[in-house]
C-alpha cells in the first residue's frame, strides 16, 4: 500500500488493538516517509533516538507557524523548557526533592491494596475502570493536592485535552478543535484556585509547593503555574493508566511469563522496562525542525510536523533481537517508552513506582484470570494507546 | 586442541578495571581455559573515580569500592605481586616473587600511577599525598576528615581541581598552585579553563596560576610551600596532583614499544614490538596504551578514561579469543567527565586535536551549555557543562567528520554560535597537570614536507 | 551475606536522574546533573538499586558482587 497514507492507517481507530504490522511497513519503507498531509513519518529506533537528542527538532507548536498560548514545559524548547522544568522539579524529585517519589512508595502500595479487596475468585472486573485507572489518578491527586472527589470534573476535561493533542493527519476541511483549548483554560483556572486556597497555609501537596515558593526568581507565574499544573494533572493519569493495563493485558496473553514472573519476581523491574518497549504507553511524538534538515538522506523543510513513532523504534530489529517476543528478562534494553533526551518523561519514576505495585500486587490475581474478550476496547486516542476497558473473569 | 583460540593460557597483567572487564569479556566470548590475573595492589579490582569526590566528601569510604562484576571471569588472581618483565620468545611473564606464568596470549593492562613530588625527601613530609590508590584515598579522606587549617593542591588538572572542589564542600581552606594559565586548560583549551578559574574563585579557592611550586616546607610533618613568585602558602596537607605515569617500566627489556607515553598497539589492541611490527600474541588494553584513531588522523592517542578502559578490555578480549578476519577495531570516541564546584563536565572526542570552538547551546553565564571544537573545519570535539543530554548529537557530529561550526537551527543556540574563537590548547609542557588526553604523534599540518 | 558492590558508568550517564528518585539513599545528585553514589549497597537497599539499575535509561548502573579473589 501507500507508504504517504501510513499515518492516517495507524491513527485510523481500527489499527488500535495492533499497529505493530503497520509498524514493520513504516520501517521497512523508511527511515523517514513522507506523508500526504506534508508531514512526515519516522520509525526506526536510531533515527528517533538521534532526533530526540537533536537540538534543532523543536518541541514548541509554534514553530510550524501555529498561533496559540505558551504551551506547557512538555511543548518548549531550552532554555524556557530547562527553566520551567526545573522549577517544576523542584518539589518533585532530585536535586531538590529526591526522596519524594520514593516516600510515596508506601502509600501507593496500600492504594493498591485497597483497589484490589474486592477483587474475587469467580468474579469479572474491569481492569481499567477498577483498578489502571483510579490507582494512578489517586496517587496524582496526593501529589498535586488535588481532591479525589472532583474526578468526574476534571476527568471531562482531561478527556477533551488529550483528543485535541491526538497525533493524527492534518487535515485542511476539518474545524480546529477548540475543545482542547476551552478545557485547557477551565483545568488550568481549576487548578490555579486549588494553589491559591493553599498561599500562607501549605500543604504537603505540590501546589502548595508552587504558591509558596518564596524565592521570587524560583516562582512560577500564575500562567505557568496552571499551564504546568494541567500538564502533571494529565499525564500522571492519561499515560500510567496504559501502562498498567496493557501489563495485565499481555501477561495474561502469556501464561508463561506470567508464571515467570510469579517464580522470579525480581524480574519485575526489568519486566516494566520490557512493557515500556513492547506495549509502551505513549506511541508517538511530534517535532519540528527549527532548519531546513537533511534527515538519513531525505530533505525535510523547517517548519513541517515530523513524527517520531516510539513504539516503532521499540520494535525495530536493528535494535532489539526478537523485538515482537516479550521478555522480561531482556538486556540492553534501552527503550523509548519514556522518549529520551531533555524531554525524557517527567513522571518517569513515579509511573515506574505505581506499576511496581500494581503488577506485582496483581499477578497471583493474573494467575487464574482469564480475558473476557480479547483485543478488549481500545480507546479513541492513537497517541496514548491502551485499552478503554480490560474485562476479564477472575 | 591446539590452536584453538577458545582454550589455553591467557594472563593478564593489570587487576583494575580494564584487567577485570577484559577478563568477564574473554568468558562471555567463550574462553574456556585458563585465565590468570596478576596485579600489584592485594586488593580485588576497584573503581578510582570516587577516590576524588565519594571518599573525600565522606559518602562512601576507600575498602567498599570493589568493582561489581558483570560474571564471574573464573580466573586465577595473583594479588600484590608485581610483574617484573615479560620473555616474548619464552612466552614467560616474570612475577617479583620469583614466579613465572606461561601464556599462549598476554594482555597488558598495567595502566598509571600518580606523578610523585619530584624531590622524594620533601615527598616523604607527613600531611603530603597523591591520589591514584584506596590507601591513598582513605588518607587523604581521613587528614580532611581531621579539619586542616589549608589544604594545598599541586596541578589544576581534573583530580587537583576535584580535590579542591571536595575541600570546599567541606568547608576547607584551600589553594591550587598550577602552573598555566588556569585550571583544566590543557584538557578543555582557554574558554573553558576561564570558567574554571571563575568557578573555582566563586567557591572560595586560592587559586594561583602561572607559578610552580619550588619547595615543600616541613619537619617531618608538612608546614606548607614556596611558590616560584617568591610567596610562600602555609597549609597543613598537600596534594601533589601533578597528572599520571605509565607502568611500563618492567616492559623496558621485554622488546615490546613500550615508553612514557605508553605501550604502542594496533587498532586491534595488539602490541607493537619495538622495531614497529605488531605482535599477534600481546594485546594492550586501557591508560597503559598508546592507538591509533582514525577520526583523529590516525595519530597515537594515550587516554586516562575510565570508558576508554572498559571499552578496548572488551575490544581486546574479543580479538584475543577470534582469528584475524572477526577481530574489531577499537574505534570508540574517548569520553571523559568529571563532577566539580556543583557543575557536571562531560567531554566526547579529542578537545586537544582542536584550532577554533564555538559555543554551540547555552552560555558560560548561565553556567550550562555546549562547547564544540573544530580542527580545520571539521568537528572533533564536544564539551558540555551541565548538559550532558546533548552530547549524544555532538558525538554524531565527530562521529562523522561534520563540518566546522555545527549547522544553524540549534534551539538555546548561543548568540556567539557563529563566532569561531581559537581554541587555545597549550603545550603540555607549560602545565603542572597533564592532559588526560595526550596525542603523541604529530598534527597532520605540522608534518614536514618534501619541497 | 555479601554486600552488594555498584557502579555507575558515567561515560554514559546523562543526567536522567532516575537511580536518584528510585534509591535517593544510594544515589544522589550532585549541583544539577553530576552523579554520586554509594559504592557499597546496604542490604535493605539492594531491591531499589535493582529497580534503578532496570530503569536506567542509558543502562549505566551495574549492581553485583565484588570478584570472589580467591580470599587473597
Amino acid at each position: 500500500m501507500d507508504s504517504a497514507t501510513l499515518l492516517a492507517r495507524i491513527t485510523d481507530y481500527a489499527s488500535r488493538p495492533n499497529p505493530y504490522p503497520l509498524y514493520a511497513e513504516l520501517r521497512e519503507a523508511g527511515p523517514v516517509v513522507p506523508q500526504a498531509d506534508g508531514s512526515y513519518l519516522i520509525g526506526t529506533y536510531h533515527h528517533i533516538a538521534a532526533l530526540l537528542h537533536d537540538p534543532r527538532m523543536s518541541a514548541d507548536p509554534r514553530t510550524r507557524g501555529e498561533m496559540t498560548h505558551k504551551p506547557p514545559f512538555l511543548r518548549l524548547d531550552d532554555p524556557e523548557h530547562h527553566r520551567l522544568r526545573t522549577l517544576a522539579m523542584r518539589p518533585f524529585g532530585p536535586p531538590h526533592s529526591p526522596g519524594r517519589v520514593d516516600g510515596m512508595r508506601g502509600e501507593i502500595d496500600r492504594i493498591t491494596e485497597a483497589l484490589l479487596e474486592p477483587f474475587e475468585a469467580g468474579h469479572q472486573v474491569d481492569i481499567v475502570d477498577d483498578f489502571a485507572y483510579p490507582l494512578p489518578v489517586t496517587v496524582i491527586c496526593r501529589l498535586l493536592g488535588v481532591p479525589h472527589e472532583d474526578e468526574p470534573l476534571f476527568r471531562a476535561w482531561s478527556d477533551a485535552i488529550v483528543a485535541a493533542a491526538d497525533v493524527r493527519p492534518d487535515d485542511e476541511s476539518a474545524e480546529p478543535d477548540k475543545g482542547g483549548d476551552q478545557a485547557r483554560m477551565e483545568l488550568g483556572g481549576y487548578l490555579l484556585n486549588l494553589a491559591e486556597q493553599r498561599r500562607g497555609k501549605p500543604g504537603e501537596d505540590m501546589l502548595s509547593a508552587f504558591v509558596n515558593e518564596p524565592d521570587p526568581a524560583l516562582r512560577l507565574t500564575p500562567e505557568e503555574l496552571a499551564e504546568t499544573a494541567v500538564l502533571l494533572l494529565i499525564a500522571g493519569h492519561e499515560t500510567t493508566v496504559n501502562l498498567i493495563a496493557n501489563g495485565a493485558l499481555t501477561f495474561l496473553r502469556q501464561p508463561e511469563q506470567l508464571d515467570r514472573l510469579r517464580r522470579e519476581p525480581e524480574l519485575l523491574p526489568r519486566a516494566v522496562e520490557e512493557l515500556l518497549r513492547y506495549e509502551p504507553p505513549v506511541h508517538m511524538r511530534e517535532r519540528i525542525p527549527h532548519a531546513d534538515m537533511d534527515i538519513a538522506g531525505t530533505p525535510v523543510p523547517r517548519g513541517v510536523p515530523v513524527i517520531l513513532a516510539l513504539a516503532s523504534g521499540n520494535r525495530d530489529p536493528q535494535r532489539f533481537p526478537d523485538p515482537d517476543r516479550f521478555d522480561p528478562a531482556r538486556q540492553d534494553n534501552q527503550h523509548l517508552g519514556f522518549g529520551s533526551g531533555i524531554h525524557a518523561c517527567y513522571g518517569g519514576p513515579l509511573a515506574r513506582l505505581e506499576a511496581y505495585a500494581a503488577l506485582g500486587a496483581l499477578l497471583p490475581h493474573l494467575a487464574t484470570a482469564s480475558l473476557v474478550q480479547d483485543p478488549p476496547p481500545y480507546r479513541q486516542n492513537a497517541m496514548l494507546r491502551g485499552p478503554r476497558h480490560l474485562p476479564v473473569r477472575l | 586442541m591446539a590452536g584453538d583460540l577458545k582454550d589455553g593460557l591467557i594472563v593478564i597483567v593489570g587487576a583494575s578495571l580494564a584487567g577485570l572487564r577484559a577478563a568477564e569479556a574473554l568468558r562471555e566470548e567463550g574462553f574456556t581455559g585458563s585465565l590468570t590475573v596478576v596485579g600489584d595492589e592485594p586488593h580485588a579490582p576497584y573503581d578510582r573515580p570516587p577516590l576524588s569526590k565519594q571518599v573525600l566528601l565522606g559518602q562512601a569510604t576507600a575498602d567498599t569500592l570493589e568493582l561489581p562484576m558483570r560474571r564471574d571471569p573464573d580466573a586465577e588472581w595473583r594479588l600484590g605481586v608485581r610483574a617484573t618483565g615479560v620473555d616474548l620468545l619464552a612466552k614467560r611473564v616474570l612475577l617479583a616473587d620469583g614466579d613465572s606464568l606461561p601464556y599462549d596470549r598476554l594482555l597488558i593492562a598495567t595502566g598509571t600511577r600518580a606523578r610523585p613530588w619530584p624531590n622524594p625527601e620533601e615527598g616523604a613530609l607527613d600531611g603530603v599525598f597523591t591520589l591514584r590508590t584506596r590507601e591513598d584515598g582513605a588518607g587523604l579522606a581521613e587528614r580532611l576528615a581531621a579539619r586542616p587549617e589549608r589544604v594545598l593542591v599541586i596541578g589544576g588538572g581534573f583530580t587537583g581541581s576535584e580535590i579542591a572542589s571536595a575541600c570546599r564542600e567541606l568547608g576547607l581552606a584551600v589553594t591550587v598552585a598550577e602552573r598555566g594559565p588556569a585550571p583544566l586548560v590543557g584538557a578543555l583549551g582557554g574558554t573553558l579553563s576561564k570558567l574554571a578559574a571563575v568557578m573555582q574563585r566563586n567557591h572560595g579557592v586560592d587559586l594561583r596560576t602561572g607559578v610552580t611550586v619550588t619547595a615543600l616546607n616541613g619537619n617531618g610533618a608538612f608546614t606548607g610551600a614556596q611558590l616560584s613568585d617568591g610567596s610562600r602558602v602555609e597549609a597543613d596537607v598537600c596534594v601533589v596532583a601533578l597528572g599520571a605515569i605509565r607502568n611500563v617500566e618492567w616492559l623496558a627489556e621485554s622488546g615490546l614499544a613500550a615508553g612514557p607515553r605508553g605501550i604502542a598497539c594496533d587498532a586491534g589492541c595488539r602490541a607493537f614490538t619495538m622495531y614497529g611490527i605488531v605482535t599477534d600474541d600481546v594485546f594492550v588494553a586501557g591508560d597503559v596504551s598508546r592507538f591509533p584513531h582514525p577520526l583523529f588522523g590516525y595519530q597515537m592517542l594515550s587516554l586516562e578514561h575510565w570508558g576508554n578502559a572498559v571499552e578496548q578490555a572488551a575490544v581486546a578480549a574479543h580479538n584475543m579469543v577470534n582469528p584475524g578476519p572477526l577481530q574489531r577495531p577499537h574505534l570508540a570516541l574517548p569520553v571523559f567527565w568529571s563532577t566539580q564546584f556543583g557543575l557536571n563536565i562531560k567531554s566526547v572526542g579529542v578537545p586537544t586535536y582542536s584550532d577554533h570552538v564555538v559555543i554551540a547551546q547555552g552560555s558560560l553565564e548561565a553556567r550550562r551549555l555546549a562547547m564544540v571544537y573544530g580542527y580545520q573545519g571539521r568537528v572533533t570535539a564536544a564539551v558540555t557543562v551541565d548538559m550532558a543530554k546533548a552530547l549524544d548529537y555532538y558525538r554524531h557530529l565527530i562521529e562523522t567528520a561534520a563540518p566546522f561550526p555545527p549547522p544553524p537551527g540549534a534551539q538555546d543556540r548561543a548568540i556567539a554560535a557563529d563566532i569561531a574563537i581559537p581554541s587555545a590548547v597549550p603545550d603540555p609542557s607549560v602545565l603542572s597537570h597533564g592532559p588526560t588526553v595526550a596525542l603523541t604523534g604529530h598534527l597532520p599540518d605540522r608534518r614536514l614536507t618534501v619541497v | 551475606m555479601v554486600e552488594m558492590r555498584t557502579v555507575v558508568d558515567l561515560t554514559r550517564c546523562q543526567g536522567y536522574a532516575q537511580c536518584v528518585f528510585l534509591a535517593p539513599e544510594v544515589f544522589e545528585l550532585h549541583g544539577e546533573e553530576g552523579l554520586l553514589y554509594a559504592t557499597a549497597v546496604p542490604d535493605d537497599q539492594v531491591e531499589r538499586v535493582r529497580q534503578a539499575a532496570a530503569a536506567c535509561p542509558v543502562q549505566a548502573i551495574l549492581l553485583g558482587e565484588e570478584v570472589s579473589t580467591g580470599g587473597r
